[in-house]
């Protein structure tokens, strides 16, 4: 297997030109999924037995709340591909992973307070899920502010690296924290590969939302590298010649 | 013949010449060491001045409160704990004297806690009766105790990392905080089993293989933060 394209994606010129062409097939290919699958889960899917009309907020819920965990994943990935073998996009991605999962982990606490009104009577519960991932939230902000206390970008890099590293830990936490503890929050109903507990007809537009959302975040992983990019290479002489 | 003998110190005698020197330089300053400690018992002071006094009271929030003290002692102690040896030197010779940088660390995380968790567990039961607990101090002890050395060892990562930047106090505590929680839950539900007497060995289980895991990881991660920090 030849690697050679591998190293040349890994050099800032071709990365940058790479999210730049990326970037728009990932957001309208996102875009069109999450508009039909938003479409077939407000208007088509039948009511649920219990919840009725509540529970159509889990197309927004359960895609920002399983991305939350894959994009912090990921951080720590890139970070430790950049501290091992010393690769600056690593850093790069991993710097630009930290805003977005900052979002997605608020947006998946807010919505499942939202949904946790109606159907618990309580907007937050002290729960093994939900203060689990408030805790994600608190790493995701340290990574930010760690990253922010260091004037040079290099040292930033590495010291973040080594949080994001050690901050894994809380993800398999909140994972399997409605199987470890007994959790209100219900447990796993979506499964990929095994069989799942929810009815087919629920279950395809959230598998279409949960992709059409890591396409959507994708797409802003793009842009969010190019910024990073951006940010480090602006001295550099290839930013002049550059035509994208 | 004569040869140059080169000593080359085992693991062991490494550890005991940190120690020593850690020990040392605490009976030195002997009224720093003991701040954390005072920090402790005012901390909890301040929990019945803030609610309700009476011991029946205090007995509900005890577990949480000892916790929430124990946790911000720690924090507060854990920022000197490299930062003079960074700022005079000595660090820098550690990091070059070619002996094993995790080792050297882990030894004078074992140290400080010596000199700041261990006080804190034996005054624990003094402060406890202040919070109307009755019996289980035996094993409200050894709880802390495990619990107070993974908030050593985490403190020591993050000390490591922020040691580098002027101002990281606040930074630290940020970092940390989130990291520790587990130890806060499960430290206070074990204290709860032994108020009530109940049997709290599975907890206390858990938090023993904390403490070892943390034991084996975080003085890599002191060392790579360390490296980065004193470049």
């Amino acid at each position: 297997m030849n690697w050679i394209w591998f190293h040349k994606l890994a050099s800032p010129p071709s990365a940058y030109v790479f999210a730049t062409r990326l970037r728009p097939w990932l957001f309208w290919v996102s875009v069109v999924m999450m508009l039909w699958a938003a479409y077939q889960g407000l208007f088509v899917v039948p009511l649920d037995y219990q919840q009725k009309d509540a529970f159509r907020i889990i197309y927004v819920h359960v895609p920002v709340a399983s991305l939350s965990l894959l994009v912090y994943s990921m951080m720590a990935i890139a970070a430790a591909i950049g501290l091992i073998w010393r690769m600056k996009l690593a850093h790069a991605v991993a710097a630009a992973c930290a805003m977005p999962g900052a979002i997605l982990t608020t947006l998946a606490l807010a919505t499942g307070s939202i949904w946790g009104k109606p159907m618990w009577g309580a907007w937050w519960a002290w729960d093994a899920r939900l203060t689990s991932e408030l805790i994600l939230l608190f790493l995701y902000l340290g990574y930010m502010a760690l990253r922010a206390s260091f004037d040079d970008i290099g040292r930033a890099d590495r010291a973040s690296a080594i949080l994001a590293i050690v901050g894994i830990v809380n993800v398999p936490i909140v994972k399997y924290s409605v199987v470890w503890w007994n959790s209100l929050h219900q447990g796993q109903t979506l499964s990929l590969f095994g069989k799942s507990e929810i009815d087919p007809s629920m279950a395809t537009p959230l598998v279409v939302m949960i992709f059409a959302f890591l396409l959507f975040f994708g797409a802003v992983l793009c842009d969010g590298l190019r910024a990073e990019i951006l940010r480090r290479e602006r001295n550099a002489s290839w930013l002049s010649e550059l035509k994208v | 013949m004569m040869q140059p003998v080169r000593h080359t110190p085992g693991p062991l005698h490494l550890a005991a010449v940190v120690l020593m020197r850690e020990l040392r330089l605490a009976l030195r300053r002997w009224d720093q060491v003991l701040q954390p400690l005072i920090f402790f018992v005012v901390v909890v002071t301040l929990f019945p001045l803030a609610t309700n006094p009476e011991l029946s009271a205090l007995r509900h929030i005890a577990p949480g409160v000892l916790w929430v003290a124990a946790m911000l002692a720690s924090l507060l102690a854990a920022d000197a704990l490299f930062r003079p040896d960074v700022e005079d030197g000595t660090m820098e010779q550690w990091v070059l004297s070619g002996q094993p940088l995790p080792w050297l660390l882990f030894s004078k995380s074992l140290a400080h806690w010596l000199l700041t968790g261990l006080p804190l567990v034996l005054v624990t039961p003094v402060v406890a009766v202040s919070l109307g607990v009755e019996q289980g101090f035996g094993t409200i002890m050894m709880v802390l105790a495990l619990g107070t050395g993974v908030l050593t060892l985490l403190g020591a990562v993050g000390a490591a990392l922020t040691v580098g930047l002027r101002r990281g106090n606040m930074l630290m505590a940020l970092l940390v905080l989130p990291l520790e929680m587990p130890v806060l839950i499960f430290g206070a539900q074990a204290v709860e089993s032994a108020m009530r007497n109940e049997p709290a060995l599975g907890i206390i289980s858990l938090l023993a293989s904390v403490l070892l895991l943390a034991m084996i990881l975080t003085p890599f991660a002191m060392a790579a933060s360390m490296r980065i920090s004193i470049e």
